[in-house]
């Protein structure tokens, strides 16, 4: 992953802009940044929810700028692993279901997961997760269990990125820590690149980089 | 496995959902009912004569013959003289005549005197003749066959006396004639059904002591001596005619309608019970508008439960959304999310008709002389349930476009 650089005059009176920022393949970035510093913004144009108005964003070598619309929606499900704060699972859907979602939009990482079903297990197993935790419902599950199952399904089929968007902010203090290492320790078996967005600068210390959302971008508010 | 997750997702609804499937499912039953009475009665309605070729009686309206002749509903304005009857009988077109005479009843049954002949030329059901069940047909002067209704009705079996009463409304019963039940028939679905059948001269022989509709004060002919009577009718309410052969059918119709003596009415009963049916059938158009209505309610109802559940589902579809699913891809799901509750309904509408059917076929058969078949669905039902899924999957489109334009602008965050 290289290269990224884009400019964005947003809409409803609020815009952002973003000089640069790069993260290289494999290496886990903390983007820090308080509530409305654009984070969020920035996550959307990542993965290509949202389109720049200006200016170039590549991801492993595509500049994903260029794509249409559903063509980002295939990236993203081809090459992105994502987590959210929380409500990351289906709730009707099983764990296994659950894992195996973003394959379904996407063929070529299907393809690269292998046996998707026993790729989700060994995922499973490696996460700490219980052994035949895949036929339960997602709903079943306890807050950690279900980020840790958010964190396999964004890892099946080795996605070159991870985008997190705050994702230990349910979690207390301890599941916090044990949440990163086993999300570091699997994006490092994979090469995996992470792109973790959060406010807490405490969990700047277990990452490669700390970049701050004020030092990258530029966020201007016209109050209508 | 789509398909999975989404009844997973329904599944996870299942009081709405199930709610709204119940709805359709009644709806569709509605439906599918309605039609079910409307073809019922129309087939069997179509079926109630058969093999006649020409209805005759006095000059009146076609579709007046047709109901005091065949459905025993209304009377007569007139009679057909003996001597009408029986120049026509003699023509060369006619391979069968069978006079009907009506007037009286027993309790709330028409009483109908007619000769055997009926017996044999009496069709119904592409050509179904009548049958016995029990007992023999009119043998004796004070014979009479009656109806599987009437039988069942009033309990009655063969060899039971009979009272039969002079005009409609029983005030007056013709208590001195002993009248014998020699005859039940088969349940046939028709007026025949309902109706009291005596010889032609038995009808004369109720009417001895009568004159003018009123009873002759103090006389009372023995039954003996009714015997030995002439017992010849004066004059029929109508006639059933066959004809050698069909071409024919026309030119004994003007001729008849064209019968100098007197002003006589030949109808084709084909043609008559289209007209009828032209006349009832509007009530079932009416009736099957309005439970159309019902199915177009129950969908509507669908969409705005589609709609209420789009805001409690945006994480869904962020998550959808965020797995690198289009937003073209949300609204598939909405539109197959809604022809899968059309489905279920329509389907579980189906049960709920077939077991409505089971229940109720016997009770409208009897009260109505209505038969509903229990068969396999018509391709035409097969046909309304194709409609009403379709029509759920379009119906559906209107929030899922919604869902479309929110996952668009949601993308993968949700802020709420």
């Amino acid at each position: 992953m290289r290269d990224v650089a884009f400019r964005w005059p947003g809409r409803a009176g609020f815009s952002l802009r973003v000089a640069h920022l790069r993260v290289a393949a494999g290496e886990s970035v903390l983007l820090l940044g308080e509530s409305g510093s654009g984070k969020s913004t920035l996550l959307s144009l990542l993965c290509g929810t949202l389109s720049a108005d200006q200016g170039m964003l590549s991801i492993a070598g595509t500049p994903v700028s260029n794509l249409s619309g559903s063509a980002r929606d295939r990236f993203r499900a081809e090459k992105i692993g994502v987590i959210f704060q929380q409500f990351n699972l289906l709730p009707f859907g099983t764990v296994l279901d659950n894992i195996l979602l973003p394959l379904r939009f996407a063929p070529l990482r299907r393809k690269r997961a292998g046996d998707a079903i026993v790729a989700a297990q060994d995922l499973c197993t490696a996460l700490g997760l219980p052994k035949g935790i895949g036929s339960i419902k997602a709903s079943a599950l306890s807050v950690g269990q279900q980020q840790r199952v958010a964190v396999a399904r964004a890892l099946i089929g080795q996605p070159p990125l991870i985008i997190a968007d705050e994702p230990t902010s349910a979690l207390d203090a301890n599941s916090q820590l044990a949440f990163l290492n086993v999300l570091f320790s699997q994006a490092k078996t994979h090469n995996t690149a992470l792109l973790m967005v959060s406010h807490d600068p405490r969990l700047g210390a277990h990452f490669d980089r700390v970049i701050n959302m004020a030092d990258i971008a530029e966020v201007e508010r016209e109050m209508v | 496995m789509n398909l999975r997750l989404a009844l997973a997702s329904l599944w996870a609804r299942a009081l709405t959902v199930g709610m709204t499937i119940l709805a359709v499912a009644l709806s569709v039953a509605l439906f599918l009912g309605v039609e079910k009475v409307r073809t019922g009665a129309k087939a069997s309605f179509a079926n109630t004569i058969s093999g006649t070729d020409l209805i005759v009686g006095a000059r009146s309206g076609s579709v007046q013959l047709l109901l005091y002749s065949v459905f025993r509903i209304g009377n007569a304005t007139n009679n057909v003289t003996w001597q009408s009857y029986q120049d026509i009988a003699q023509r060369h077109e006619v391979d069968w005549i069978v006079p009907i005479s009506l007037g009286d009843s027993h309790r709330q049954f028409r009483v109908m005197g007619t000769t055997k002949a009926f017996f044999d030329h009496y069709k119904y059901r592409q050509g179904r003749a009548l049958a016995l069940r029990d007992g023999l047909v009119l043998d004796d002067l004070f014979d009479t066959v009656i109806g599987a209704d009437v039988a069942a009705t009033l309990g009655y079996a063969v060899g039971d006396p009979i009272v039969v009463a002079h005009g409609l409304a029983s005030f007056s019963e013709h208590k001195d004639q002993p009248f014998r039940i020699s005859g039940i028939l088969e349940k046939t679905g028709t007026p025949v059904d309902r109706t009291v059948i005596v010889s032609m001269e038995a009808i004369e022989a109720i009417h001895v002591d009568w004159k003018r509709g009123a009873k002759i004060p103090g006389q009372v002919t023995p039954v003996d001596r009714i015997r030995q009577m002439d017992l010849r009718p004066q004059a029929i309410t109508a006639a059933l005619v066959g004809v050698k052969s069909p071409l024919q059918t026309f030119k004994l119709q003007r001729a008849i309608n064209e019968y100098p003596q007197e002003p006589l009415l030949a109808i084709l009963p084909g043609v008559a019970l289209q007209e009828l049916w032209g006349i009832v059938g509007i009530a079932e158009t009416a009736l099957l508008a309005v439970s159309g209505m019902v199915v177009v309610t129950a969908l509507i109802g669908m969409m705005a439960t589609i709609f209420s559940s789009l805001n409690e589902r945006r994480r869904e579809m962020a998550v959808y959304r965020a797995m690198g699913a289009r937003p073209a891809t949300i609204l598939c799901m909405l539109v197959l999310e809604a022809a899968l509750i059309a489905a279920l309904g329509a389907v579980l509408g189906l049960a709920f008709l077939y077991a409505g059917l089971f229940v109720a076929q016997p009770m409208v058969d009897s009260a109505y002389g209505l038969w509903l078949p229990i068969e396999a669905p018509s391709l035409q039902e097969v046909w309304v349930m194709l409609a009403v899924i379709g029509a759920g999957a379009i119906v559906s489109l209107v929030p899922a476009i919604r869902a479309y334009k929110m996952s668009l602008a949601d993308g993968m965050m949700v802020k709420t």
